[in-house]
């Protein structure tokens, strides 16, 4: 009856941008809405990291969260999915510069890793986030896309294969 | 050849449905390789491999070219809507982490303002 109860409080949701900017690093951008200094405290506390980490959409659970956020820190995540084995992200920290930038290793996939550069900008209140993942070589991140690709083919199956059932009818009656 | 989604579709899954299959490509996902190179690194026949890197050039997937007596492979025009959706999921990632990370600074910096007022400022 009165749609605009329906349209309340809740705040548009700022845009995550993502894009391969050359051979051989991605770019991520996001905007939020407070000062550097709390976006940096969400990055660099363990028990804020847990918090946002992993969302609930994501199926897997964040077994442990080791960070250890000063220069030649180290960092480990480790994922549970079901049954399978878990999944660990590890690494350390280069560069830590409080409350604009942070920079990481990625080793858990050798030397083909990217290291991640984090910088914190605020401009009027609010905080411009870019991470950049430079990958060693285009290889390299080449090899990450293509490896992705098939293993996120891999566990995504059975629902392919109930897509595939559901196309495959639409397309038999077309 | 136009092919419907449908038939398209099904030939990428088909493809990738195999583990050594989906293993030649993230080999050439990172350098290009002719048929004998792949065959001994997944220690097939050169007819095992031939049959597979088919499969893969059916879908797309991969493109051959013969130079000489050579057969090189590469990644094919797939590849490239492959790199997109592979983007796409990734910032589909970040993006529903950074919607979290939206709530945590929220209560930040509610708190800060909390504190602030029991400390008089």
């Amino acid at each position: 009856m009165d749609a605009r109860m329906e349209s309340d409080p809740s705040p548009v949701k700022n845009r995550t941008t993502m894009e391969r900017k050359s051979e051989r690093e991605l770019v991520t951008t996001r905007t939020f809405n407070g000062p550097a200094r709390i976006v940096f405290e969400a990055w660099t506390k363990p028990e804020l990291l847990k918090q946002w980490w992993v969302p609930k959409s994501f199926g897997v659970v964040l077994l442990s969260c080791e960070v250890d956020v000063r220069v030649g820190g180290a960092y480990r995540f480790v994922f549970g999915h079901g049954a399978s084995k878990p999944m660990e992200f590890f690494g350390r920290y280069l560069e830590v510069t409080p409350h604009s930038r942070l920079v990481w290793t990625n080793d858990e996939g050798g030397a083909d890793g990217p290291v991640t550069t984090v910088t914190f900008e605020e401009q009027g209140g609010k905080t411009l986030l870019v991470m950049r993942d430079l990958y060693p070589s285009k290889e390299a991140l080449d090899g990450a896309i293509a490896s992705g690709s098939a293993a996120g083919m891999g566990e995504t199956f059975e629902q392919l294969d109930e897509l595939l059932v559901a196309l495959g009818a639409s397309v038999g009656r077309s | 050849m136009v092919q419907s989604l449908g038939a398209r579709l099904d030939a990428s899954f088909a493809a990738l449905s195999d583990a050594t299959r989906r293993g030649v490509l993230e080999q050439l996902g990172r350098t290009d390789a002719s048929i004998t190179d792949l065959a001994e690194k997944f220690h097939m026949t050169l007819t095992g491999m031939k049959k597979h890197v088919g499969v893969l050039e059916q879908a797309g997937l991969v493109a051959t070219e013969k130079v000489g007596r050579v057969r090189t492979c590469k990644l094919g025009p797939r590849r490239l809507e492959e790199e997109t959706a592979w983007i796409e999921r990734h910032r589909q990632l970040w993006a529903s982490r950074f919607d979290e990370l939206d709530k945590v600074v929220e209560e930040l910096k509610r708190k800060e303002k909390v504190d602030g007022r029991k400390n008089g400022k």
